[in-house]
C-alpha cells in the first residue's frame, strides 16, 4: 500500500455537501405524516365515510323519508343493512344522510369561522398599537363565555335548521382561532428570518405572503382538526336535548336521540349512527394529533 | 501503578429511526488522581456520548457495544442499574451544560443539595446533613447559604446556578467530576470565575476532574492533559503543553489555528472547511480526511493506527507513517 | 398579584355583563312566550295584563333590561314561570345539590384514574400501558357524552341489573351518571400529564437526578411526578367547561334533579327566567373557576410566583 501515500484527488464540490434534501415544511409534514399509520388509516377513514355520506342515499332504493308500517323496527339484514326505525325508514340510507348533514354542518362551521378568526387574528397582530389592544380586551372578555351555552340560546331564538347550527357555531367558535394565529404571527414577526427579510427591503405584503402565511397554515389546519370533531359533536348533542335538527331530517344527532329513546327493546336503532359519530371524532382526533406532530417545527430532528 | 479511571476500546451505539449511530468507536484513555483531562471536539464528535456512559446515563437507545470502563480496577460497563446507582453522586459526579435547566425547577435549593446526602451518607443525621448542604454553599462560594438554602433555583443568577450544581456533585466528595461543558452557556467573566472555582475546590477535595468543552481557552486554563475527539474516535491525547506546542493531527491544527488572536489584523478568519462525518455511516478510512488539507490515499481507504509521537503523546494521522515522509516534504 | 387579580376582577365583571346582556335580548327575541299556552288565551284581556305585570312584561324592553339588571345585583333572577310563584334563585338553588354531588365525583374520579394512567403511560413510554392509555384518551374525547351515558345505562343498568338505571333516591343512583360524566376529564387529564410527563423527563434536571444516584423511582416520585402536575391545574377550566355540558345531557338521562335538567326542561318549556339564571349561574361558575385556576396555579408553582409578586 505504499503507493497510496500521495496526494490524493480533492472534489471541491463535496466538502459543503449537504446530506438532506431540501423540502419545504409542508412537504416535509406530509412525509412525517404519511409514516404515522394511524393518522394515515384515519385520513382513508374518513375519506370512506365521506363518500358512503356522498353515494350511499344515491344509490339506495329508499329515501330517508319514506315510511313503511309494515316493516317498523326490522334488525339488520340484507334488505336494510342497518335494520329500519319507528316508521319503517331504513336506517342505512338514514344514517348516511345524517353523516352528510353533520360533516357538512361541521365543514361550512369550521370554514366559517376559520375565516372570521383567521381574519381577526391576523389583522389584530398585524395592525399592532391601540387597534391591537382593543381587540383584545374584546377577546378577553368573550373567551370567559362558556360557548355551549350561547349556542344553545341562538338555537332556541332562530328558527331550526341546518344554517341556524351553522351560524350558531360560527358565532362562538372563531374566538380560539383568533387567539392562536394572532399568537403565531406575532411569534413569527419578531423572529429573525422576519427581521432579515425586512433589512434586506422584502415589501409587507411580501413578508405577510412569503412568510408569515406559510408558517401559520400548520397552526390553522391543525386547530381546524379540531374545530370540525367539536362542531359534529355539538350538532349531535343540541339534537339530542332536542333543540337542534327536527324530524324527519337526519343528522347524527337526531338518530342517536331516536336510538335512545328506543334503546330499552331496539339497540340496534342506536348502535350505527353512534358507531359512525365516534369513528368521525376518533379519526379527526388521531389525524388531528398527527398533522400536529408532523407540521410542528419544534417536533423535526 | 493502577490507574483511577481507564477507558479501553470504548464503543457506544445509538439506535435512530433512520439506523444505527456509531456515536463512539473505540476510544481509549486513562486518568489518575487529581489530574484534569479535557476532552476536546467539536458537536457530535461523540465527547458527551463517551461521558455519558462512564456514568451510566445514556440514553434509552444508547447501548455500550464494546470496551471496558475501569474505576479502580472494576469495571462499571459491567455493573446493573443498581449497582450504578451507588456509583452515581458518590464515586462519580456530573455537572452539565447549561445551569438554568439541570436544577428541578420546584424544589429548593437546599433539598437538592440534601437529596445527594440522603442517598449516599445513610449515617448522616437530618441537622448533620443541612449543615453540609450549608457548608457546601459557601464552599461553593455563595453567600448568606442560610437564605440561599431555602431559595429557588429561578431565584438565582445563572453562574450562582452552576455553583449550585456544582456543590451539588461535591457533596459526598467524589473521586471522579464530570463536567459537560460547564462554562458554555454562561457569561465570559462567569466563565472564569467558574474555573476557578473547579481548580481551586479540586485542590480542597483532591478530586479528578474530566471536563468537556470545545473551547481551547478553557483547555489551558484547566486541564493537564487534553484528548481531542473527531468522528466518534481520539485523534490526538498528549499533555496540555505539549498538545499547544507540538501539535501532530492536523485536525488539533485546525482547531488551533481557529482562534482568532488579538494580533490578528483584517483579512479573513481561519475555519476547518466542511462537515464532520455522518456516523451512521463512517468513513473506513480516516474521519478527517474529507476536510483535511493534506488528504493522501491511504487516508481515504485505511483507518490510521493510534501512534506515539512523544512521551504520552498520541496521535492517531498517516502522516505520522515513515511511508509518508515524502509527501510530508 | 393584587394588582393582577384586580384586573382580572374586571374582565370577569365585563364578560358577565356581556352574557347577561346577550341573554337577556336573544330571550327577548325568542318565537313564542311560556304565555302561548291555550288557558292563557282563554283567560281575559284583565286577567293576562295581571300576569303580565307580575312577571315585569308589560314594561318597555330597555325598562325592563335597566330593572332585570337591578335585580341581579340583588341576587334576584326573577319569577320562574313553570314553577309558579318560586323564585329561579329558590329553584336553582333547590337543584345544586344532585349536580355538585355528581360533577365531584366525576372530577375524583378523573384525577384518579386520568392521573394514574398518564404517569405509568409516560414511564412505560411505548408500552402496553401506553397504547392503552392512548386509546382511553382517544376515546373518551371522542364518545360522545350522551352516547357513552346511554351505552353504560343501556348495558350495567338495564341488561346486567348491577346498578339503578335512574331516579335519584340513594348515592348509588349516582354512580353511574357520574363514571358517565368523568370519561371526558378523565381522557384529558391522562393526556395531558402524559404529554407533560414525556416533556419533564426530556429535562436536563432529571438527567441531574439520575446523576445523584437516584433510583428511577425516586426520580420519578420526587422529580417528574410533581413538576408534571403542577400545570394539570391548568386544564381544570375546560374540564368544567365539558363537565357542565356533560351534565346538561347526563342528568337527562339519569333523570337526576340537577340544574342540568332543570336547564333542558326550561328550554323546552320556553321559561325564559329560569334559562336566564342558569346562564348566568353557569357563566358565572365557570369565570370563577378559570379566576381561581389562575391564582391556585400561581400560588403553587413557585416558578411563576415570584413573577406575578414583580407583577403586584
Amino acid at each position: 500500500m505504499d503507493e497510496l501515500f500521495v496526494k490524493a484527488y480533492v472534489d471541491e464540490s463535496e466538502k459543503e455537501h449537504i446530506a438532506r434534501p431540501n423540502l419545504t415544511a409542508l412537504q416535509d409534514g406530509w412525509l412525517r405524516l404519511k409514516k404515522n399509520k394511524a393518522a394515515v388509516v384515519c385520513l382513508f377513514t374518513l375519506i370512506a365515510i365521506g363518500l358512503l355520506a356522498i353515494l350511499a342515499p344515491e344509490f339506495s332504493r329508499y329515501s330517508y323519508k319514506e315510511t313503511n308500517y309494515d316493516i317498523i323496527y326490522q334488525i339488520p339484514s340484507m334488505e336494510h343493512f342497518f335494520g329500519t326505525d319507528q316508521f319503517g325508514r331504513d336506517l342505512w340510507v338514514r344514517t348516511w344522510m345524517g353523516t352528510r348533514i353533520s360533516l357538512l354542518i361541521a365543514f361550512v362551521a369550521a370554514l366559517l369561522d376559520l375565516t372570521l378568526g383567521v381574519t381577526y387574528g391576523a389583522v389584530s397582530a398585524l395592525a399592532g398599537g391601540k387597534v391591537d389592544a382593543v381587540m383584545q380586551r374584546i377577546i378577553e372578555v368573550l373567551v370567559g363565555i362558556p360557548h355551549l351555552i350561547i349556542v344553545i340560546l341562538l338555537m332556541m331564538v332562530m328558527p331550526a335548521g341546518i344554517w341556524t347550527i351553522v351560524v350558531a357555531l360560527s358565532i362562538t367558535g372563531w374566538v380560539n382561532m383568533a387567539r392562536l394565529v394572532r399568537g403565531s404571527i406575532l411569534k413569527l414577526k419578531n423572529q429573525e428570518f422576519v427581521l432579515a427579510a425586512r433589512v434586506l427591503g422584502t415589501s409587507t405584503a411580501g413578508i405577510i405572503w412569503k412568510h408569515l402565511i406559510p408558517n401559520t397554515v400548520g397552526v390553522i389546519v391543525i386547530n381546524a382538526m379540531f374545530t370540525i370533531p367539536s362542531a359534529i359533536f355539538t350538532e349531535a348533542f343540541l339534537s339530542f336535548i332536542g333543540i337542534g335538527m327536527q324530524e324527519p331530517k337526519a343528522s347524527l344527532g337526531v338518530l342517536i336521540n331516536n336510538g335512545y329513546q328506543v334503546l330499552r327493546n331496539f339497540p340496534h336503532v342506536l348502535i350505527f349512527p353512534a358507531i359512525v359519530i365516534v369513528l368521525i371524532m376518533v379519526c379527526f382526533s388521531i389525524l388531528g394529533d398527527g398533522l400536529r406532530d408532523a407540521l410542528d417545527p419544534r417536533m423535526r430532528k | 501503578m493502577s490507574r483511577l479511571l481507564e477507558v479501553n476500546q470504548l464503543q457506544v451505539h445509538i439506535k435512530t429511526q433512520h439506523g444505527i449511530v456509531q456515536a463512539v468507536r473505540g476510544i481509549s484513555f486513562y486518568l489518575d488522581e487529581q489530574e484534569t483531562l479535557a476532552i476536546v471536539g467539536e458537536s457530535g464528535s461523540g465527547k458527551s456520548i463517551s461521558v455519558k456512559s462512564i456514568m451510566g446515563l445514556l440514553p434509552k437507545n444508547g447501548k455500550i457495544v464494546g470496551g471496558s470502563i475501569l474505576l479502580e480496577g472494576k469495571d462499571l460497563s459491567k455493573y446493573s442499574e443498581r449497582q450504578m446507582q451507588t456509583i452515581r453522586g458518590s464515586d462519580i459526579s456530573m455537572i452539565f451544560q447549561d445551569p438554568m435547566t439541570s436544577l428541578n425547577p420546584t424544589m429548593t435549593i437546599g433539598k437538592q443539595i440534601v437529596e445527594v446526602l440522603k442517598e449516599h451518607r445513610k449515617d448522616m443525621t437530618k441537622t448533620q446533613m443541612k449543615d453540609r448542604a450549608l457548608e457546601l454553599i459557601s464552599l461553593v462560594g455563595i453567600s448568606n447559604p442560610e437564605t440561599r438554602f431555602d431559595q429557588y433555583p429561578h431565584q438565582l443568577s445563572g453562574g450562582m446556578r452552576q455553583r449550585v450544581v456544582i456543590a451539588v456533585a461535591l457533596a459526598c466528595d467524589p473521586k471522579i467530576l464530570i463536567a459537560d461543558e460547564p462554562t458554555t452557556a454562561l457569561d465570559v467573566t462567569i466563565q472564569a470565575q467558574i474555573l476557578d472555582l473547579m481548580k481551586d475546590l479540586q485542590k480542597k477535595i483532591k478530586t479528578s476532574i474530566i471536563i468537556i468543552t470545545h473551547n481551547l481557552g478553557v483547555v489551558a486554563n484547566i486541564a493537564d492533559r487534553v484528548a481531542v475527539m473527531y468522528g466518534g474516535q481520539l485523534v490526538e491525547s498528549a499533555d496540555v503543553r505539549e498538545l499547544f506546542y507540538q501539535t501532530e493531527h492536523p485536525y488539533t491544527k485546525g482547531l488551533l489555528a481557529s482562534i482568532p488572536k488579538a494580533s490578528h489584523k483584517g483579512g479573513e478568519l481561519t475555519a476547518i472547511h466542511g462537515t464532520p462525518p455522518d456516523l451512521m455511516d463512517p468513513p473506513k478510512g480516516c474521519p478527517f480526511a474529507a476536510r483535511c488539507t493534506k488528504t493522501m490515499e491511504v487516508c481515504r481507504q485505511y483507518p490510521p493506527e493510534d501512534m506515539l509521537c512523544g512521551e504520552s503523546h498520541h496521535a492517531r494521522c498517516w502522516l505520522l507513517d515513515e511511508r509518508a515522509k515524502a509527501f510530508r516534504e | 398579584m393584587i394588582k393582577y387579580i384586580c384586573k382580572r376582577l374586571v374582565y370577569l365583571a365585563l364578560t358577565l355583563w356581556v352574557i347577561v346582556t346577550a341573554t337577556f335580548f336573544l330571550m327577548k327575541k325568542l318565537p313564542g312566550s311560556p304565555f302561548d299556552s291555550e288557558r292563557f288565551n282563554m283567560m281575559s284581556a284583565q286577567q293576562q295584563q295581571a300576569i303580565l305585570e307580575q312577571y315585569g312584561l308589560n314594561e318597555s324592553v330597555p325598562r325592563q333590561y335597566v330593572k332585570y339588571m337591578g335585580n341581579i345585583l340583588h341576587g334576584d333572577f326573577g319569577t320562574s314561570f313553570t314553577y309558579t310563584g318560586q323564585k329561579v334563585s329558590t329553584v336553582i338553588g333547590g337543584r345544586i345539590g344532585p349536580s355538585a354531588l355528581i360533577g365531584l365525583q366525576a372530577v375524583l374520579i378523573g384525577l384518579a384514574v386520568g392521573l394514574t394512567l398518564g404517569i405509568i403511560a409516560a414511564w412505560r413510554h411505548n408500552s402496553g400501558i401506553d397504547y392503552f392509555t392512548m386509546i382511553v384518551a382517544v376515546l373518551g374525547v371522542s364518545v360522545p357524552n350522551f352516547v357513552a351515558a346511554a351505552l353504560l345505562q343501556y348495558y350495567v343498568a338495564l341488561k346486567w341489573g348491577i346498578l339503578p338505571v335512574g331516579f335519584w333516591t340513594d348515592w348509588k343512583c349516582s354512580v353511574l351518571p357520574s363514571i358517565a360524566l368523568s370519561f371526558s376529564a378523565t381522557a384529558m387529564i391522562a393526556r395531558f400529564i402524559r404529554t407533560e410527563m414525556l416533556e419533564v423527563l426530556e429535562q436536563d434536571y432529571i438527567v441531574t437526578a439520575k446523576a445523584k444516584g437516584l433510583s428511577p423511582m425516586k426520580v420519578l416520585m420526587r422529580h417528574a411526578v410533581r413538576n408534571s402536575i403542577i400545570p394539570v391545574v391548568t386544564i381544570l377550566g375546560p374540564i368544567v367547561v365539558n363537565l357542565l355540558t356533560g351534565s346538561l345531557a347526563v342528568e337527562n338521562i339519569y333523570t337526576i334533579p340537577g340544574i342540568g335538567s332543570l336547564f333542558v326542561d326550561s328550554i323546552k318549556a320556553n321559561d325564559y327566567s329560569t334559562i336566564m339564571g342558569i346562564t348566568i349561574f353557569y357563566s358565572a361558575f365557570y369565570i370563577f373557576v378559570v379566576l381561581i385556576v389562575d391564582i391556585a396555579y400561581s400560588l403553587i408553582d413557585p416558578r411563576i410566583r415570584l413573577a406575578a409578586g414583580k407583577e403586584g
